[in-house]
């Protein structure tokens, strides 16, 4: 009999005990997969920082938060999708279509009758870049929650088209930001808070809330309802329809987000911009907890994972191992995270 | 007794409902039918639930009974026929709305989400929140609470705050069950309660079954078990291949009659 749950009885104390409850570093967090990368992410990290002199110099620690910055942020919006059992693919050209479209908009607004409204050459760009980003992601989980259309196949197809429309419009060429409020532009999305990057200090605050969101709304609960069994999501009264949109509209949001304060980072939105970043994100979101089957994963293993795939790569640059290393030991890494999930959770 | 026994059937309408008074009606379904493709799973079920009565169903694996439940608890539209709750005609598009309207199921797959805890299963859908100015939030304590105390009726050593996922065939039950317990309903449909659980267990849900009759709610309760129908229910509705072969008194009928009309040894009583 465990002494530790006879010292603190909880409330819902049922009265019985051949049933007892689940051993503490089995339970919740400490029971997830999170927990073990957490625990890898913070070895490898001392790992690193001894065997890399400079790891530890604050310069480097703060490139290093800004460069998975990115990656985490949309990792928490994959996330949510991953929880309904779902994948958003088009992630990466949700983040190049928006920086260029906020880009071009920028010159727009400050060549129209609007820039006589201050701040309007500004805010209007972004907020309209934002709604487009959520629009795309409206689209697909209209696709995969209405029409009922594989998540796989529709954000394949939505990556295809966003893509192709931002080097449409860009003909390739890169678009920098422009108008009266480059300066405050580059302040909100490369700006430092507290001596923190601008794109860290994002993702802490969004991770905190969807956090806080998963577990304390309905809304929350739900995502991860439907990821665990959405017929009896739908049998129960659950919104799904609803809340599937909800999840893909966010992932794109985060998607769109990144774009505007990468264009900010490096002082122009680029065709090319997040080519591939799908598959970092996703690998992130996986490595750190999330379950492509849907039901499981957290903003703290987004972040974590997007933290660990960073720190590898850059304990390699330090260590002067060849570039072309990297993508072979994330591979692994990514294989060695669900493979340890999987034998810790069989020996149950 | 709300039963009003009929005394002979009309001879050209083969199985008729059971007549009840119109006043005393609960449910009534009138031609139902049902279609997946090719499969006809419902084929003209008439039937009536008296208030406070309680109905067995019976019925031989894929005789349509589960579909039954699922048309009246508004999974899918029926192909055919009317579903009239208190006399007024009713269409339930989405399962929620027949929550609404007062009729609980507990679904013979469970409908259990296994990564979430048995609390958040039996509140899904419903969740209990507590307002702070315009955030809603869960109130996780008094769902768990009121979760455990369900599980407490129910005699089911289950704990509220445990992941469904390790939980044994009956704790999943109960989990079920515990649901349909949520909120004052008019009619509770349980599909096969009773499938995968202890003596114990399944003489606490027999008992649970008579409260809510006491309490004047209906039930519909599916089973493929015997003695379970012949000692608690009023009626028994007999189902083969997608008809209703029989629509009998409890005191009028015997388990081997209903043997013989489930396997067709009977052909309708
Ligand atoms: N969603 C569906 N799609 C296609 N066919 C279905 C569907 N649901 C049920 N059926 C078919 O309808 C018929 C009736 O099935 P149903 O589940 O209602 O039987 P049942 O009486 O509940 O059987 P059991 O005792 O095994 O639970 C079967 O032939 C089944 O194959
Ligand atoms: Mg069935």
């Amino acid at each position: 009999m465990s002494v530790l749950f006879k010292a603190a009885p909880p409330e819902t104390d049922p009265g019985f005990e051949n049933i007892r409850r689940t051993v503490w570093h089995r339970r919740g967090f400490l029971g997830s997969q999170t927990a073990y990368v957490t625990l890898a992410f913070i070895i490898i990290t001392l790992l690193v920082a001894t065997l890399a002199g400079n790891f530890t110099t604050t310069n480097n620690l703060l490139n290093i938060s800004r460069n998975f910055s990115y990656i985490a942020l949309i990792s928490l919006g994959m996330t949510v999708v991953i929880i309904t059992g779902g994948i958003d693919l088009s992630v990466g050209a949700v983040t190049a279509l928006t920086a260029v479209c906020t880009m071009v908009l920028m010159r727009w607004v400050t060549d129209s009758p609007l820039a006589a409204v201050p701040w309007a050459a500004l805010v209007v760009p972004i907020a309209a870049g934002l709604a487009l980003s959520a629009f795309v992601g409206w689209v697909n989980g209209m696709m995969v929650a209405r029409v009922g259309l594989s998540p796989f196949v529709t954000t394949l197809g939505m990556l295809s088209i966003c893509r192709g429309l931002t080097y449409v419009i860009t003909q390739g060429r890169g678009q920098p930001p422009s108008g009266p409020y480059v300066a405050e532009f580059l302040s909100v999305t490369n700006g430092n808070v507290g001596g923190l990057p601008a794109s860290v200090v994002y993702m802490l605050v969004c991770a905190m809330v969807l956090g806080f969101t998963l577990r304390h709304t309905s809304w929350g609960r739900h995502l991860f309802a439907i990821g665990g069994n959405e017929q009896a999501a739908v049998r129960t009264g659950v919104r799904v329809t609803r809340v599937k949109i909800s999840a893909y509209m966010l992932c794109s949001l985060s998607a769109g987000l990144t774009g505007i304060l990468l264009a900010g980072w490096l002082g122009s939105a680029p065709a090319n911009l997040a080519n591939g970043y799908e598959l970092r994100v996703i690998a992130a979101s996986v490595i750190g907890g999330a379950n492509l089957a849907g039901g499981v994963g957290g903003p703290v293993g987004a972040v974590i994972g997007s933290a660990l795939i960073e720190v590898i790569r850059n304990g390699l640059v330090l260590g002067r191992v060849d570039a072309y290393w990297q993508d072979a030991l994330i591979g692994l890494i990514i294989i060695l995270a669900v493979l340890v999930d999987r034998l810790r959770t069989r020996q149950r | 007794m709300l039963y009003v026994a009929q005394a002979e059937p009309a001879p050209s309408q083969g199985v008729r409902p059971g007549t009840l008074p119109a006043g005393e009606r609960l449910l009534e379904l009138n031609g139902i039918g049902k279609s997946f493709g090719a499969v006809r799973a419902l084929d003209g079920m008439d039937l009536a639930i008296g208030v406070g009565e309680v109905v067995g169903l019976m019925g031989d694996n894929g005789a349509g009974k589960s579909t039954l439940t699922k048309v009246i608890a508004g999974n899918f539209p029926p192909s055919q026929g009317e579903i009239r709750l208190e006399g007024a005609l009713v269409t339930f598009d989405r399962p929620a709305a027949a929550r609404d309207a007062g009729i609980e199921v507990m679904y013979q797959d469970l409908a259990i989400a296994e990564n979430l805890t048995a609390a958040a299963n039996v509140f899904l859908g419903r969740e209990l929140h507590r307002s702070f100015g315009p955030l809603r939030l869960l109130d996780h304590r008094a769902m768990n609470r009121r979760a455990a105390e369900l599980f407490r009726e129910l005699k089911s050593e289950t704990r509220a705050e445990d992941t469904v996922r390790e939980m044994s065939g009956g704790q999943r039950q109960a989990v079920a069950i515990a649901r349909t317990r949520l909120a004052k309903s008019k009619l509770v449909l349980m599909d096969e309660p009773t499938a995968a659980i202890s003596v114990r267990q399944v003489a606490e849900v027999l008992e649970l079954i008579r409260r809510l009759r006491d309490s004047g709610t209906s039930v519909m309760l599916i089973s493929h078990r015997m003695p379970d129908v012949f000692s608690v229910c009023d009626r028994v509705v007999v189902m083969r291949r997608g008809r209703k072969v029989a629509d009998k008194l409890i005191a009028a009928s015997s388990p081997e009659e209903v043997t013989g009309l489930i396997t067709g040894a009977i052909a309708a009583a």
